[in-house]
């Protein structure tokens, strides 16, 4: 009981300390709204970006063709050397019949091309499809293969797609950045607010020490206001990010300038994200004002 | 039996200035002891030393047989629980009224309601403020909030009862009318009182237990004694 009864009183001294402070409350109440609804769009940004690489780098895939005079037990060769490279995730093998086979279900026109040659005489080459587990390595993977003997050929996703990968990891390093910027100004903001009711209270904690208040009570309605001003923070761009993301998925119909990039479902994912904003929000105001504790209040 | 004991005390200050030496004092529970001096005598300090303000820079401080010398700061609240403290400038918040004020004291410690109403009641009327209860501090006498302050510092039943010049701030019938309380509450709820003052005739008229310091040193530890220079 008595915890609960100490936690009203700590919640009801923050609530009027949030009050009478006001407009100190407010500019930080601002500010963590404007850093979290950056942080919001980071988020859904990062998610996103995540989505897609992950999709794209499902479909990534190194062919491997395979010289036309090996032997099984050079076949058997590459194929251990491409086990023991650390990139890769899996691989299969089809040998040049498989290939023609799957050639020939996928067109009527290589099916006619393709019928005209003997197995011998056949063109194509036995192959290794090799999935990588780092798409960014991918590159060094595939010349790592193309090195190997009796390697004739080595093809991967080349170009755009490549391109594209290292452009939003770029981005979302930049997005980091500003995030942590701003959540460090807001911070500082929150530690000065706290500061503030700290020294407008300093004779109500040098009594309550006096009559023998414990630390974590003398503490903790400097803390909950943290946490209220985190809490209040949170409203607009938790509101923000989910009308936000409703209606950038509506207006793309769910896809990004091509069918390539697939966006992520708005639910659960708004609901998700919203919740982090909050416990991010919640988070900031706890930092600073324990931050403001351990500084000012000299217990 | 002892409630305080103080051990070869010395307490030497940061910037170098000793304000007790050697000290050496055993008090008992429930006595009435005045503690007497000069500015610079070490009074304020030797109250300080008792509810751990100041630690002593060596020696032993044993009160309610805690060791204060040893006390972490994190547990500095079970040694205040355990007295109260009055101070010269009362120290109540303007903007609660009487009873808040020394309701304040039990709030803090997580006292249930209806019990924190019953204390306060019976600390204020003890006190003789039972009918001031819902006037704010700035509207009563010196005297009066003095006494509020004093509800407060009894109010949770403590068996020792600190006060750095209690009467400093007041006239002299104003301090007789503190003192009255004090001795009431010393015999009525047998609570021990350490009294810092320089206030000569409070000490004479009272003829209680006295400890004179002196530039740091106990000079003197007499039962009903008087101001004497």
């Amino acid at each position: 009981m008595k915890p609960i009864r100490m936690l009203g009183r700590s919640i009801r001294d923050a609530v009027k300390s949030v009050i009478r402070n006001f407009s100190l409350s407010l500019a930080s109440i601002s500010c963590i709204t404007i850093t979290l609804i950056i942080v919001a769009i980071a988020i859904v940004a990062s998610f996103n970006v995540q989505n897609f690489t992950k999709a794209i780098e499902k479909d990534m895939t190194i062919v491997v063709f395979i010289d036309n005079e090996a032997t099984e037990e050079d076949v058997e060769e590459v194929e251990n050397k491409i086990k023991k490279i650390s990139n890769v995730e899996s691989y299969t093998y089809q040998t040049k019949k498989e290939v023609k086979e799957q050639m020939q279900q996928e067109s009527e026109v290589f099916k006619t091309v393709l019928d005209t040659w003997s197995d011998e005489e056949s063109p194509l080459k036995d192959t290794f499809q090799v999935k990588v587990k780092n798409v960014e390595k991918i590159k060094s993977t595939a010349l790592k293969i193309e090195s190997i003997d009796k390697v004739s050929v080595v093809r991967y996703g080349e170009g755009m797609v490549d391109k594209m990968v290292k452009a939003f990891s770029s981005i979302e390093k930049i997005t980091y950045i500003v995030v942590i910027a701003l959540v460090l100004v807001t911070v500082f903001l929150i530690v000065n607010t706290i500061k503030l009711t700290i020294s407008a209270r300093s004779r109500e904690i040098g009594i309550m020490r006096l009559v023998g208040a414990s630390n974590i009570t003398i503490k903790l309605p400097f803390i909950i206001e943290g946490m209220i001003l985190g809490l209040f923070g949170s409203i607009v761009p938790v509101i923000f990010t989910t009308y936000g993301y409703l209606a950038f998925y509506k207006h793309f119909d769910g896809y990004l300038y091509s069918r390539l990039i697939e966006l992520i479902l708005p639910e659960p994912f708004i609901y998700q994200a919203s919740l982090i904003v909050i416990v991010i929000g919640i988070l900031v105001g706890m930092i600073g004002s324990a931050s403001a504790v351990r500084k000012y209040l000299k217990i | 039996m002892d409630l305080i004991r103080v051990k070869n005390v010395e307490k030497r200050y940061k910037n170098g200035v000793t304000a007790i030496y050697d000290l050496n004092l055993a008090i008992e529970k429930g006595s009435f002891v005045f503690v007497i001096g000069g500015s610079g005598s070490g009074k304020s300090t030797f109250i300080k030393l008792l509810y751990r303000e100041e630690k002593p820079t060596k020696g032993q401080v044993i009160v309610g047989g805690l060791d204060v010398a040893k006390l972490k700061n994190k547990k500095v609240y079970k040694l205040r629980r355990k007295l109260g403290i009055v101070f010269q400038d009362y120290r109540l918040l303007p903007k609660l009224t009487v009873y808040e004020n020394v309701a304040f004291a039990l709030e803090c410690i997580g006292e249930k309601k209806d019990i924190i109403r019953i204390k306060v009641l019976k600390a204020l009327e003890d006190v003789g403020l039972k009918n001031k209860v819902h006037e704010y501090p700035d509207h009563l006498s010196g005297g009066e909030q003095q006494r509020v302050a004093i509800a407060r510092a009894i109010v949770n039943d403590p068996k020792l009862l600190l006060c750095d010049e209690p009467t400093g701030n007041l006239d002299p019938d104003m301090s007789m009318e503190v003192m009255k309380v004090l001795e009431d509450i010393n015999k009525t709820r047998g609570t021990t009182i350490i009294m810092a003052t320089h206030d000569k005739e409070i000490v004479n008229k009272m003829k209680k237990q006295v400890i004179t310091l002196k530039d740091g040193h106990l000079v003197k530890f007499k039962q009903k004694g008087t101001y004497a220079e």
